[in-house]
């Protein structure tokens, strides 16, 4: 069936009618972090309480994408008036449920389920008003957390598709001209000019070119890609039609590591429902252009992510990269020419078509348009996927919209851009956040990952921990990725326990040197980046492991001893009780104290005491 | 025809030409591990790496993938070449303390010793690729592979089990550039990757001369009877 713009219309016509019959639509958040908190016993639980009152027809609930504020899950919105509800289920699913059902019938906003600000004075009731939001603009999330993502008439129905129609009757150049004059740039991490590269693509030969996404997200901690992938899978095809139609090819592959199994179910599922439609095939809106998108699994290899490691890959070899001297635009996959990018670049093109290039840049910094999905992870209080616009500061991210740092603790740095991206300190706090300001400080956007730490984080083991990760997925092809990351981990994990010596640091910016100055690909260029950044930040830190054998976060078990201060102690009883290998010893109200040999330094005895009476040697 | 300069001098190239062709040709010495002049590279060992200009921008490359470029400035001993030369075979060293071609490189760019732990599991290899390369290309039988990956990777036949393919030419252990590979013809057989092949002997001399499983994969891959190639190349 070829589809036409009167056919979306009136799509959009019968499902707003079809809306209209509700009295109320609830949206519940069924992405990856509500889910594991109960969403969807809170979906069933609210489904089978609406037949029992017999509103079943007459309230509408979805599973939709992820809302962001994964902290506070499971998240529902319900009605027009949007009223927020978090952390649904999660103390008495019965009671929470029926408290929905009162709110679906007569209004009654049911204050204990509101959002509620850091300084416990305020409940927010709607999304628009609570700070993780309102600093917010999401554009390639707008409708993560809205529609269904099961179901393409609601992505038409609102406003889904018509870029596509429009680019089919723009020229492709045009739509190059566009897309390098928004100044969309690649958010997979590189951050390659999206225009240049398709005008590349398309003046490479070759009769048979491909378009690409890349959703083979690995980062530890980073979800930005698959909540995209799952919640908005139609943002990412029509991107790609449209590139397809730009660039001049006919085939895209959608590449997903196989981990992401609701990604792939949803993208599979998107792709047969764009064919139904007409929307992906031959001869699109009667444009005479044929477009087809196959997804291909990822066996789960983290190098896999990096485009040449990825093409080979899709041919079916092992996973490892190549040199780049001659482009993938001009030979990728099979030696043809090949346009990769993220797919939260893709998601960026509908919009950028609809609204027009000078809408997007506008959004930004003056080299780094638009916005940026970060999963914002660690040590804050409201752990979730934002979506900000370039520019916005560090401070804003982590304050504003995070809410601070849990417990109140000392902020201490901000690792950015993956495994291998850099940890920045707070000097750095009031930096712009954009592609060009990372990597000055050391550090890089990458895909979009920000884990931010506190004063109880060792930036020496934090090294260690992102080495561990690069030393395994190294795909070992070249000889300093493979050889010199391990080493460097081996250095620093002999600093952890005790065993650095004079000249360790040295020895290590001398190795991180070498390797990314002669490693194959972005992986191990990259690898040495947190050694480097946080020797570059936190010298000091390293300089007391091994000079002094001290762990000045009380992390590195070898070099600490946990004691208690008789002084301050009021022998409350609390990390005795806590201590999970009763190890503490002492009265009610009686001075309490740690047996050393015993102890096994897990910090929990420290982190429960109220009179900072527990102290780190 | 593309001109270009190595270390400040002045060289002619052909369009297609790598770097490190032109620069070998021309006199310079880069080291090498992983490239074969027949095989081709897929740039592994890194020791050939150069720093190249072109324009404001400098890089660090494989002169053994990187195509020759008009105006292009080579530098083959720049102070981080030999940091990276010095690094790498620092690494291999370490990874293959007995390897008499890693000691002699390693020793010529004054790295006598390691810093790190001496690997004894890694045998000689230095995962450059050459044997599983020639097995493809040049014998076509694609025998050996790689498997894992990060330090655990190795050279090795699928699943680490005797290879149904493999012919027992032994190839792979003549173009290995440590010695790592294992060969061993003893009592009428030869083993190799954990596969033993009967061998051949020449009706006319009596002397066992190579695998009748090669033998067999010569004869059906260019007609000639197998009689015939049975008959050891000196009595031929």
């Amino acid at each position: 069936m070829n589809i036409s713009l009167e056919q979306l219309d009136s799509i959009t016509a019968r499902y707003t009618e079809k809306m209209a019959g509700y009295g109320k639509v609830v949206r519940i958040c069924c992405g990856t972090g509500c889910v594991s908190s109960g969403a969807l016993n809170v979906y069933e639980g609210l489904k089978k309480a609406l037949i029992e009152k017999g509103l079943s027809d007459s309230v509408l609930v979805k599973q939709t994408g992820c809302h962001g504020l994964c902290e506070r899950g499971p998240i529902v919105v319900l009605g027009e008036e949007e009223i927020l509800y978090q952390s649904v289920g999660k103390r008495n699913i019965e009671d929470d449920i029926s408290a929905l059902l009162n709110t679906i019938t007569d209004d009654t906003i049911v204050e204990r389920m509101l959002y509620q600000g850091e300084d416990k004075t305020k409940r927010y009731i709607s999304p628009k008003d609570i700070p993780f939001y309102a600093g917010q603009n999401r554009i390639v999330l707008s409708l993560n957390g809205i529609i269904d993502a099961e179901d393409i008439e609601e992505y038409i129905s609102q406003g889904g598709y018509r870029a596509l129609y429009k680019a089919l009757l723009m020229e492709p150049e045009e739509i190059i001209d566009w897309i390098e004059k928004s100044g969309l740039r690649g958010r997979g991490g590189g951050g390659f000019p999206t225009g240049t590269k398709w005008r590349s693509c398309r003046a490479a030969h070759g009769d048979v070119k491909y378009v690409v996404a890349n959703g083979d997200e690995g980062d530890p901690g980073a979800f930005m890609d698959r909540s995209l992938m799952e919640g908005n899978p139609h943002g990412v095809i029509e991107g790609m039609i449209i590139g397809g139609y730009a660039i001049g090819s006919n085939q895209g592959f959608i590449y997903v590591r196989d981990e992401y199994p609701l990604a792939v179910s949803r993208l599979l599922k998107a792709i047969e429902g764009a064919k139904e439609y007409g929307l992906l095939g031959k001869n699109i809106f009667d444009s005479g252009f044929d477009f087809d998108i196959k997804v291909f699994r990822g066996g789960g290899a983290f190098v896999c992510g990096e485009s040449t490691a990825l093409m080979s890959s899709i041919e079916g070899k092992s996973g490892e990269p190549r040199a780049k001297y001659i482009h993938t635009v001009e030979k990728g996959i099979w030696e043809r020419p090949t346009n990769l990018n993220n797919v939260e670049t893709w998601a960026c093109v509908p919009h950028i078509i609809n609204k027009g290039w000078e809408w997007f840049a506008s959004i930004g910094t003056s080299h780094s348009k638009g916005t940026k999905v970060f999963s914002l992870v660690g040590k804050v209080k409201n752990t979730g996927l934002i979506e900000v616009p370039m520019g916005i500061t560090l401070r804003e991210i982590i304050y504003d919209l995070g809410g601070g740092i849990q417990g109140d603790k000392q902020f201490k740095a901000v690792q950015t851009g993956g495994p291998s991206g850099g940890c920045i300190p707070e000097a750095y706090l009031e930096m712009p956040v954009d592609f060009d300001s990372l990597t000055k400080l050391g550090s890089m956007m990458g895909s979009g990952g920000m884990i931010v730490m506190d004063e109880r984080n060792c930036m020496v083991d934090v090294a260690r921990y992102f080495l561990k990760f690069l030393v395994e997925e190294s795909c070992g092809k070249c000889t300093p990725c493979r050889e010199g990351v391990r080493r460097m981990y081996e250095i620093v994990d002999r600093i952890c326990h005790g065993e650095g010596k004079k000249g360790d640091i040295q020895h290590l910016e001398e190795l991180a040197h070498a390797v990314s100055l002669s490693s194959l690909c972005g992986l191990g260029q990259s690898a040495p980046n947190p050694v480097l950044s946080t020797i570059k930040y936190f010298r000091d830190e390293y300089t007391l492991h091994i000079e002094e054998k001290k762990c000045p976060a009380g992390v590195c078990k070898a070099l600490i001893r946990f004691s208690i201060l008789p002084d301050k102690c009021t022998g409350c009883m609390r990390c005795k009780a806590e201590c999970p290998v009763q190890c503490i010893k002492g009265e009610k109200k009686e001075v309490h104290e740690i047996d050393s040999d015993r102890c096994i330094k897990c910090g929990t005895c420290y982190d429960v005491c109220r009179f900072d009476a527990v102290i780190i040697e | 025809m593309k001109e270009f300069k190595i270390n400040g001098r002045k060289v002619q190239a052909e369009k297609g030409e790598t770097v490190l062709e032109v620069a070998r040709r021309e006199g310079f010495d880069i080291p090498t591990l992983c490239y074969h002049e027949k095989l081709g590279s897929d740039g592994r060992c890194r020791l050939c790496i150069v720093e190249v200009q072109r324009g404001n921008r400098r890089r660090f490359v494989t002169s053994c993938l990187y195509p020759v470029e008009n105006g292009i400035d080579v530098y083959t001993d720049s102070k981080d070449v030999i940091l990276i030369r010095k690094t790498i075979l620092e690494l291999l060293l370490a990874r293959c303390p007995s390897s008499d071609i890693v000691q002699h490189l390693a020793s010529e760019y004054g790295v006598h010793d390691v810093r790190y732990t001496k690997d004894v599991d890694k045998g000689k290899c230095i995962l450059c690729g050459q044997c599983i390369r020639t097995c493809e290309s040049i014998v076509g039988v694609s025998a050996l592979c790689m498997s894992g990956k990060g330090p655990a990777k190795k050279v090795t036949t699928p699943f680490d089990e005797p290879s149904e393919v493999c012919i027992g030419c032994g190839a792979c252990a003549v173009v290995c550039p440590t010695g790592h590979i294992y060969i061993e013809d003893r009592g009428g057989y030869r083993t190799i990757w954990r596969k033993k092949f009967e061998l051949a002997r020449c009706p006319q001399c009596n002397r066992l001369h190579a695998p009748i499983e090669q033998l067999e994969f010569i004869s059906k891959k260019t007609g000639v009877d197998i009689d015939e190639l049975l008959i050891c190349q000196n009595c031929k």
